[in-house]
């Protein structure tokens, strides 16, 4: 047990027995059910939901959690988390990243390659599943290198990594740059039926911007990334998956021109998905405010018209999932004049809460808003989770979509780095129980 | 021995060939096949005749095949090896053609790293020309001796499943097989991962297949083919312990052929790359020593076929 003001983490292994949620609103979106009812666990598993379980009363002998009229969802799948272990302890660990996401509902996330070293190989692949399962919180599954050592110049190991439990193959935070080698990388994959993810932002471009091109750049004295590198990466990239077939995903769209990208390739029937992370479509870059380098990302906050083009694709479904795109920081890498600061910032703790914000704002409904945060990144990387189903694992979120709360990481943050773009921010939303394989791992005080 | 009727007057590729010249080389050469296992092994099918092996590219096997050939038939063989780095390429080469032309050859075998140089050669001498390897594009006496291995060791070529597998994509052997085991009524598998293809291939009328074991479930036959070692590390496949496991042949995934599927190869073999040592020397499955040998016979009825075919007589 460890207390913290806002909660409790509980990684003990103790198998539960059979628990009846009640008094629950529970919201499963790959069925679209949106009702008031119950959800029995029995052990591991889900084994009975719906709105008539346990009208007449929870018998003795099931333990019972009243819900109090609370969400009971698919625990979230955070598709894009970077956990700095092994190698940058000292920023991030399994076990503070597994804190950090249980706090916020997650259940499942899927960490990328840029490890020191990087998850290259298949020992890397297992090593980081092992320290996940110790650990016993979140549901850790590794991605791994699309090129050796991410360095973009040989082609990783990706049939021998895919068997050993990789999800999908990318270079992590560096784009696939040279168009020949994304094109062997695209029909390699396409050989073990392996996705690629791309970090879309042509490097030529970016080399050397700080945030993003514009009137704001130009007024800080900072060098500008133009938005216009999103897009011509994707393009290259659309053009690459019609010659290869292969199944390519975009990681973190944050332009309204990428979104257009996206857009079409669907309208082709291209084998194409996107995700996108709260900052891109909460902030903009009047953020980063007097060179504040916790709104230092990568890719970099953009224009206030390119923020809400992102809202309008993930309302119409161009992007399918939102990941949390964690990547914590220590105060060395952060507190720092603004083109030295790291790129980068811890979203695990954030992530409902701000996206909660789509459905406040009338963007989504609230089971649209669930989807794109479980179902959605589940279906796209083939994982067993994001559904209340009978059968599957008891994976699941108790939040109060309504409570209001103030960000403020020093305080509750578990991850080790408080590096949030959200510091201070008034948020909607608040995770009261997190569940996995039928254990409370996390529990808000009150 | 028959006279053959051969109507053309070089061999640049299979594709072209129709099923019955194919039919008739193979019949010449299985007569050469038993002249090679007696004692005396010459035959005078082509004595006085000259011919010329020219070789822009390294090559110990077909050379020396084809000078066996030339030699057990009777005639005079002249080796020219010509590193085609060293020479300015076009010109050159039909100076060079020019140049043999006006010594009164009979044939001139030839091997370049560019596809479709021996072509250009061919329409530069008065001489037949064999295409002895050109680039990526056809290696026709391959073809023709791996069909030759095939037909004595299943009797027939019509309605076999031939898996042809490895570096598809960079292989002449693989095009003139394809070509040959389609003409012959064979039905042609591609076991490759994607980046050894080359484009469009299956318009070639090949089933391709990325997954080896399905590639090679109840076929006949299973031609590995070399995979070159600047190819090995990053560029195409990530790394040769990948390549074996994945794309490799080993008892294991021989298992998914029939019972009595033949191994073949056209040599030399990376051993541990693309085939089991064990595998390959296994004398039960593995016909690969067999291919060698017919490949002489095969060559041996390819000049014949050309120096005293039809082609040749509507010359004289």
């Amino acid at each position: 047990m460890k207390e913290r003001s806002a909660g409790t983490i509980n990684a003990d292994r103790a198998p539960p027995g059979r628990v009846a949620y009640v008094n629950a609103r529970l919201l499963d979106p790959a069925t679209g059910l949106d009702a008031k009812g119950a959800v029995l666990t029995d052990g591991e598993i889900i084994i009975d939901f719906g709105p008539g379980l346990f009208a007449g009363g929870v018998p003795a002998s099931v333990a019972a959690v009243d819900c109090r009229g609370a969400c009971l969802a698919p625990g979230l799948v955070d598709m894009r988390v970077q956990l700095r272990e092994p190698g940058e302890e000292h920023k991030e660990t399994l076990r503070t990243a597994g804190e950090a996401a249980v706090a916020g509902g997650v259940t499942s996330m899927v960490c990328l390659p840029n490890t020191d070293p990087p998850i290259d190989d298949v020992a890397a692949v297992e090593f980081v599943a092992r320290r996940a399962r110790m650990i016993g919180l979140a549901k850790v599954y590794p991605y791994a290198a699309a090129t050796r050592a991410l360095a973009g110049e040989e082609l990783a190991e990706i049939g021998m990594l895919k068997e050993a439990g990789a999800l999908a193959f990318t270079d992590g935070v560096r784009a696939i740059g040279d168009a020949l080698m994304m094109r062997r990388v695209l029909s390699y994959a396409a050989t073990f039926g392996a996705m690629i993810i791309q970090h879309p932002e042509e490097p030529s471009l970016a080399e050397g911007g700080l945030m993003n091109e514009g009137e704001m750049a130009t007024r800080l004295g900072l060098a500008g990334i133009p938005a216009a590198a999103e897009a011509m990466l994707l393009e290259r990239d659309v053009r690459l998956v019609e010659l290869t077939g292969a199944r390519y995903h975009a990681a973190h769209l944050s332009t309204a021109s990428g979104a257009d990208v996206i857009r079409s390739a669907k309208a082709r029937d291209l084998p194409v998905t996107a995700d996108t992370a709260p900052p891109y479509f909460a902030l903009n870059e009047l953020a980063v405010g007097d060179w504040r380098s916790f709104a230092k990302l990568s890719p970099p906050l953009r224009s206030e018209y390119d923020r809400r083009a992102i809202v309008a694709a993930i309302a119409d479904g161009t992007i399918d999932a939102i990941a949390s795109d964690h990547a914590p920081q220590d105060q060395d890498s952060k507190r720092q004049p603004f083109a030295q600061a790291a790129f980068g910032g811890v979203g695990l703790e954030t992530l409902l809460a701000v996206t909660l914000e789509l459905f406040h704002n009338g963007h989504l409904t609230l089971l649209q808003t669930i989807e794109r945060l479980s179902w959605a990144p589940a279906r796209l990387l083939g994982l067993p989770a994001g559904r209340l189903k009978a059968g599957a694992a008891a994976d699941l979120v108790m939040f109060d979509p309504d409570r209001a709360w103030k960000v403020d990481p020093e305080a509750n943050f578990r991850s080790k780095s408080k590096n949030s773009p959200f510091d201070g921010r008034r948020v909607q939303g608040k995770v009261l129980r997190t569940v996995v394989d039928g254990r409370c791992v996390f529990q808000a005080d009150d | 021995m028959p006279q053959p009727r051969f109507p053309h007057r070089h061999l640049l590729g299979i594709e072209g060939l129709g099923p019955a010249e194919i039919a008739q080389l193979l019949d010449l050469a299985d007569g050469y096949v038993d002249q090679n296992r007696k004692s005396d092994r010459k035959s005078g099918a082509l004595r006085g005749k000259t011919v010329i092996n020219l070789f822009f590219e390294s090559s110990t096997r077909t050379r020396t095949s084809f000078e066996l050939a030339t030699k057990r038939l009777g005639a005079d063989a002249i080796n020219m090896q010509v590193a085609a780095s060293s020479v300015t390429k076009g010109e050159t080469l039909i100076d060079t053609a020019m140049t043999l032309n006006a010594m009164h050859l009979d044939v001139l075998v030839v091997r370049h790293p560019d596809s479709g140089a021996v072509h250009l050669l061919s329409q530069k001498v008065n001489c037949a020309v064999v295409n002895a390897g050109d680039g990526s594009n056809e290696h026709p006496t391959q073809a023709l001796l791996d069909a030759l291995t095939i037909r004595r060791r299943k009797g027939h070529l019509d309605g076999l499943s031939v898996a042809i597998c490895g570096d598809v994509a960079h292989s002449r052997v693989a095009r003139s097989n394809i070509h040959l085991l389609n003409t012959m009524g064979a039905r042609v598998r591609l076991v490759a991962p994607r980046t050894l293809l080359p484009a469009a291939i299956e318009r070639l009328g090949v089933e391709v297949f990325h997954d080896m074991r399905e590639g090679l479930r109840d076929v006949d036959i299973v031609m590995m083919l070399r995979l070159q070692s600047e190819r090995m590390r990053g560029s195409h496949i990530a790394s040769v312990r990948e390549y074996f496991r994945f794309f490799g042949l080993d008892y294991d995934k021989l298992k998914m052929a029939k019972p009595d599927a033949l191994i073949m190869h056209p040599g030399p073999m990376n051993r541990g790359v693309e085939i089991d040592s064990d595998l390959a020397d296994d004398v039960e499955r593995s016909v690969i020593l067999q291919q060698v040998e017919m490949g002489v016979a095969v060559r041996m009825a390819c000049l014949d076929a050309l120096v005293n075919g039809a082609a040749a007589e509507a010359r004289r």
